[in-house]
């Protein structure tokens, strides 16, 4: 997983609460087998006027030019703000596939859905609490051009003069300081998996086919 | 402390805990990784991307179930004509073969739902932990196996660390006093006990099913009450072993033989509750008062005694019970008070991994009576879980009974327990169905579920309508 430790970008405003997965990435995209290719179907129900199928390139479709996202202002955005209880709904971790893929690294909201916010940091996308009014301070800015810095060691999102500090649990700010999804981290205790599986093996050989 | 008396879940958990993290996690070893087509392709994709192994080759084990067509299947790959099914079948066999995990593929005669193939197989034993990309897993905990549901991330976590991260949930003991009356299966049991706890008393919990009439229970009878408790919210179901759980292991294919079969025994039989072990919760239901049980709402926890009436909403007095009460009479199309015995059905299911093994086929074939299947009734389907449940059928002339009855006779596989794959209920149809979750839509775009045991979903088909199986006994049908 790529490491997560400062990121500065062009900020995107989402203005609505409540956005569920299934907005984020609709239920026909599902059938992939893939884990790649969702970034094309992000908000798919609001960035087209038409309805998509798998495999349809944003050529080939009809795009809503007044969806934020398809503004020409926020094009190349890697920060996203949104409202209340972001991610709520299903656990499809294609969602976080889909925002990933489109360039969003940061989700900054007053709050998420649990299962969501969890995915995220499976997959180095960073989900940051900050109190609703700085986020409305960002709303109001974001149309001229906000960027920001996100320090992730600090805890602290800056936007130009001001710093905002936000909490994280300790254990999850290591994995993404360090850039390790949860599979690494699990391999850095190698040994301990190894030595466990020998007496595993001896108290109980028939669990063993090889 | 090692005297301090334990649940079965906490012996098992004990056994496999690797090690706690300093943020309170466990590492907990996984034993077995059952694969299926939908949700192991991103997983192993994710491995190859990283290129990483998989950590124990030898601790998976595949099968296709969700995507499978039931009818010819001697077609194989070529019989499936949803493109996208068939890239997820053909997937999982290139993975598989890739990976040199052993499958049991499409042409397989051990193919089957990968809950009843494992069992079958003996794959599933004792002490074990399973998990697969399903929630259904928890069928596995009637061998006394922790067997978990899990995402994604996770069987791909797994298959490259053997590993889970997991917090230790509470213990939860469901006792069943009493003895089943005739008629009356595990199903009903399972269906008595959620429309009693409610499908989120368990959440956080892992089950034990207790007591006197869990210990007359068959393994297939286990498995089917262990499959069902996800839908109780609780994160895995168990039952502790005894002889019937050892006689269903000897022989099987994957089971230990020889001497590693008794060593494997000694340990198997300590898997019990300590006699003091202490439980979070509890609750005690009689098995002789359980009724077969018909579920009518779009909720598992939406049943009814066969005996009894449709709920009404008016006279609930929780007010968030009585709206959604009332819409799911709504999506049901279903009157309150309305006799349970009074709802048509024109459509019947039997089979999915709660009710497809060959017991379940046996007790709906002794329905059949030399009875047809109602004019009233469109399709009624019999679909086994594994190529051996239709073999074994068949040597038995159970396929034949239901034939000439007019039941469709399938290959094994999900079936028209989701609309994956082209069995699928129509808009507005109601349907008996052996499965585990009458979800809006769950068995085809409007349809309406209605989740009963093998023989009453037989007898439905026979009727047009529920009937009370304990009455036809005695000949009043
Ligand atoms: S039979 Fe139904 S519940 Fe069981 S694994 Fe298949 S789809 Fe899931």
């Amino acid at each position: 997983m790529d490491a997560f430790t400062q990121l500065n970008g062009l900020v995107a405003p989402l203005d609505r609460a409540n956005v569920d997965t299934d907005q984020i990435i609709p239920k026909q995209y599902l059938k992939s087998i893939k884990r790649t290719g969702f970034g094309d179907y992000l908000f798919d129900a609001w960035r087209f006027l038409d309805q998509g199928t798998i495999g349809m390139t944003p050529n080939e479709r009809q795009l809503n030019r007044e969806f934020a996202l398809n503004l020409p202002k926020y094009q190349g955005a890697s920060i996203l703000i949104a409202r209340d209880n972001f991610g709520c709904g299903s656990s499809r971790e294609h969602a976080v596939w889909a925002l990933k893929e489109f360039g969003f690294r940061a989700v900054l909201a007053p709050s998420f859905a649990d299962i969501f916010f969890g995915n995220c940091f499976k997959n180095g996308v960073l989900p940051i609490i900050l109190p609703a009014d700085v986020l409305d301070g960002f709303f109001e800015r974001a149309a001229s051009g906000l960027q920001l810095s996100i320090d992730l060691q600090a805890q602290t999102v800056t936007d130009g003069e001001q710093a905002h500090g936000f909490e994280i649990d300790s254990a999850l700010k290591e994995k993404m300081l360090k850039g390790m999804d949860d599979i690494d981290l699990t391999l850095a205790e190698a040994q301990l998996i190894r030595d466990f599986e020998v007496g595993h093996r001896q108290r109980q050989p028939w669990l063993f086919r090889d | 402390m090692s005297s301090e008396p334990k649940t079965l879940y906490d012996k098992i958990w004990a056994a496999h805990e690797v090690g706690r993290r300093a943020d309170g996690n466990s590492l907990l070893y996984i034993d077995l990784q059952l694969l299926h087509e939908v949700t192991s392709p991103q997983a192993f994709e994710g491995l190859q991307l990283a290129d990483r192994p998989l950590w124990r080759v030898d601790a998976n084990l595949a099968t296709p179930d969700h995507n499978v067509p039931t009818s010819g299947r001697e077609l194989g790959f070529a019989g499936i004509t949803d493109e996208v099914a068939l890239e997820q079948v053909v997937t999982l066999d290139k993975n598989c073969k890739a990976f040199g995990v052993q499958q049991f593929e499409i042409l397989d005669p051990r193919q089957g739902i990968v809950h009843v193939v494992g069992p079958e197989q003996g794959a599933t034993m004792p002490g074990m932990t399973v998990v697969c990309g399903d929630s259904h897993t928890s069928t596995h905990g009637a061998f006394a196996a922790l067997a978990q549901g899990i995402g994604t991330s996770e069987v791909e976590h797994v298959m490259a660390t053997q590993c889970l991260v997991q917090n230790k949930a509470k213990n939860f003991a469901v006792n069943v006093t009493g003895a089943l009356t005739d008629g009356v299966t595990a199903k009903d049991l399972v269906l008595a006990i959620i429309g009693r706890l409610g499908t989120a008393e368990a959440t956080g919990h892992t089950i034990e099913y207790r007591g006197e009439a869990i210990r007359q229970l068959s393994m297939e009878g286990r498995m089917t009450l262990c499959n069902m408790s996800i839908e109780a919210g609780a994160r895995a179901g168990l039952v502790a072993v005894d002889d019937t759980t050892i006689s269903y292991l000897h022989g099987r294919p994957f089971a230990p033989k020889g001497e590693q079969w008794n060593q494997a025994e000694d340990y198997w039989r300590t898997l019990v509750s300590d006699e003091e072990a202490v439980f979070d919760a509890s609750i005690t239901i009689d098995a002789s008062a359980v009724a077969p049980q018909v579920s009518w709402g779009t909720s598992p926890e939406m049943v009814a005694g066969i005996d009894e009436q449709v709920p009404d909403p008016a006279e609930m007095s929780d007010a968030v019970q009585a709206e959604s009460t009332g819409l799911a009479l709504k999506y049901m199309d279903l009157s309150a008070h309305q006799k349970i015995t009074d709802i048509a059905i024109s459509r019947v299911f039997i089979g999915s991994c709660t009710n497809a093994r060959i017991e379940d086929l046996r007790s709906a074939a002794a329905q059949i009576r030399g009875g047809k299947v109602s004019p009233n009734v469109t399709e009624a389907l019999v679909v086994p879980g594994s190529g051996l449940v239709k073999a074994q059928a068949e040597a038995e002339g159970l396929a034949e009974q239901f034939t000439q009855a007019g039941f469709q006779w399938r290959s094994a596989g999900c079936s028209m327990c989701l609309g994956m794959n082209p069995d699928q209920l129509g808009e507005g149809e109601h349907c008996a169905s052996t499965s585990n979750r009458n979800f809006e839509g769950r068995q085809g775009y409007g349809g309406r579920t209605h989740l009963v045991s093998p023989a009453m979903a037989a007898a439905a088909a026979i009727h047009g309508r529920f009937v009370d199986i304990r009455d036809d006994q005695q000949g009043e049908g």
